[in-house]
């Protein structure tokens, strides 16, 4: 039954962040002020987390195919796959999703609780459209862009590892990565991106946006905000590979 | 002038506000009081939108705004100020973006003139040389004070405040009480103001609404609040020393 209620409220809130912005200017100020929390700040976890994991995805890959039946340039086009395939869109995401979903859930739970979303309602201000959309936007336009990082520096990863462990040759490698390469992998990887990207922002701001009580109130939404994105960003994970690939 | 027909408003199975009527004054501080619980947050809070009221008509100078819509509720809404209990300042701008914010939203002013209009909010209340630093670098008194000068930018009809001095010392308390009521009378405002501290009742109260379990009581002024032989609301005034050993002076 409250999963019912949750999802009208859910939908009436969407509604109303859906709306117009009652001042263009004062809106595009937060478009980018939430590009640079929602995109920018995000850049320094996506290199490190993409080149470790692209680094050891070429040194696993290389171990399980040290069978000389198996030409080394796998090791490439495997590591490129996985980055591309799922890495770089699903995993990212999910690592995201506790950095940007909690960040955004404290935030307006903050707001919130110390009366800050009913000041703006007072005002006439549609707190929810004013909150809540320039981080939809934000997110959207950010997103691919750290996928794409997150997709270069992973395979950078994976070489450099590879020539240091000397498991594969730099020509090998290289000549993996481009091998076979089907660039309808990049639109299904993005894709999946952005539809994370409306999941992680609009639920978490769902959960910061009905909190009511103080800091404990906040500190639960947070948490749910981030267990729920992941939940749906794994079942949207499923769904769109059954449905695009 | 804002007037308050019957309303009722109850959450799930509790009767928060049972058919309370009141007349709040033009160019006058209206005070509601009451114990903790009593109900006045929930009524701030019918008046003006902030939660729906389940029977009842709230008219803002003549102007039925139960039954407006959204958009003819927010054109209301920029005639009035709000001051929170807790301030409720936007911690992630500075005192100056704070102050300008409302201007930012609804008007087309040049940036000088708002940055002008700020300055001046700020220097009534007296606040000054303070623009650039966040809501957390500066005290609690001069965050309700910055919480004024933002309630009053954009030259309200209408101003609340709730609890304004919940949290002050007394001497600082009186101070913005007097900051109130000295706005209220130079631009005319129809002010109402929760409050449970009788202090504020000596000091400025114009009119005054006593509020118990979500029922208006008792309505005066603050000189007969003294003598008023209402027992419950004589007990709530002469819930501390000070004022039943004032009371014994009086009698
Ligand atoms: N959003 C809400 N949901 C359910 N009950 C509520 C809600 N807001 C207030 N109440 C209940 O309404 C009653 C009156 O609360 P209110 O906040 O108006 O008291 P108050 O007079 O402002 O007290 P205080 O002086 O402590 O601020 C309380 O019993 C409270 O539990
Ligand atoms: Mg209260």
């Amino acid at each position: 039954m409250s999963y019912v209620s949750d999802i009208g409220e859910f939908t009436l809130l969407m509604k109303s962040v859906f709306s117009k912005p009652e001042q263009g200017k004062m809106f595009r100020k937060q478009i980018i002020l939430e590009i640079d929390k929602i995109g920018i700040n995000s850049i320094g976890i996506v290199l490190i987390v993409s080149s470790f994991i692209g680094a050891v995805v070429t040194m696993q890959t290389a171990y399980n195919m040290s069978d000389p039946l198996f030409p080394d340039y796998l090791v490439g086009l495997s590591t490129r796959d996985i980055s591309l395939l799922e890495f770089s869109s699903t995993v990212m995401c999910l690592i995201l999703a506790g950095k940007i979903g909690s960040n955004i859930a404290s935030e307006i739970g903050t707001m919130k609780v110390t009366q800050q979303v009913d000041a703006l309602e007072i005002m006439g201000v549609n707190s929810s459209n004013y909150l809540i959309l320039p981080k939809i936007i934000a997110a959207v336009f950010s997103f691919p862009i750290l996928s794409l990082i997150s997709m270069i520096v992973s395979m950078m990863g994976g070489w450099i590892a590879g020539m240091l462990s000397g498991s594969v040759s730099s020509s090998q490698f290289l000549y993996g990565l481009r091998y076979g390469f089907i660039p309808y992998y990049l639109y299904y990887s993005l894709i999946k991106v952005v539809t994370y990207s409306l999941i992680i922002t609009a639920i978490s701001s769902y959960y910061g946006y009905r909190t009511e009580g103080g800091a404990l109130e906040v500190g639960k939404s947070s948490t749910k905000a981030v267990v729920s994105s992941s939940l749906f960003i794994l079942v949207f994970d499923l769904l769109l590979t059954s449905l695009l690939l | 002038m804002i007037e308050v027909k019957n309303i009722s408003k109850s959450f799930r199975d509790q009767k928060v506000l049972k058919d309370v009527s009141i007349t709040f004054e033009k160019g006058k501080t209206n005070l509601i009081i009451g114990r903790s619980g009593s109900g006045k947050t929930v009524l701030l809070k019918s008046i003006v939108g902030l939660h729906e009221i389940d029977e009842g008509a709230i008219y803002y100078d003549n102007r039925n705004f139960t039954q407006m819509s959204i958009k003819e509720r927010k054109l209301i809404r920029q005639e009035i100020g709000m001051v929170f209990q807790g301030s409720a300042l936007f911690d992630s701008a500075t005192i100056e973006e704070n102050v300008m914010f409302p201007l930012n939203m609804f008007t087309k002013m040049s940036f000088e003139e708002k940055l002008e209009r700020t300055n001046f909010c700020l220097k009534r209340v007296e606040v000054e040389n303070k623009n650039t630093l966040f809501p957390s670098e500066i005290s609690g008194g001069m965050q309700k004070r910055v919480a004024i000068a933002r309630a009053i930018a954009l030259n309200p009809k209408y101003l609340f405040c709730d609890e304004p001095n919940s949290g002050l010392d007394p001497k600082t308390a009186i101070v913005i009480d007097k900051l109130i009521r000295e706005i209220t009378v130079e631009y005319n405002i129809t002010t109402v103001v929760n409050t449970h501290d009788m202090n504020s009742v000596m000091e400025i109260g114009d009119k005054v609404i006593y509020i118990n379990q979500g029922q208006k009581w008792w309505e005066g002024s603050k000189e007969q609040i003294l003598e008023s032989d209402n027992e419950e609301l004589n007990s709530f005034i002469f819930a501390s020393e000070f004022f039943r050993k004032l009371g014994h002076k009086v009698s």
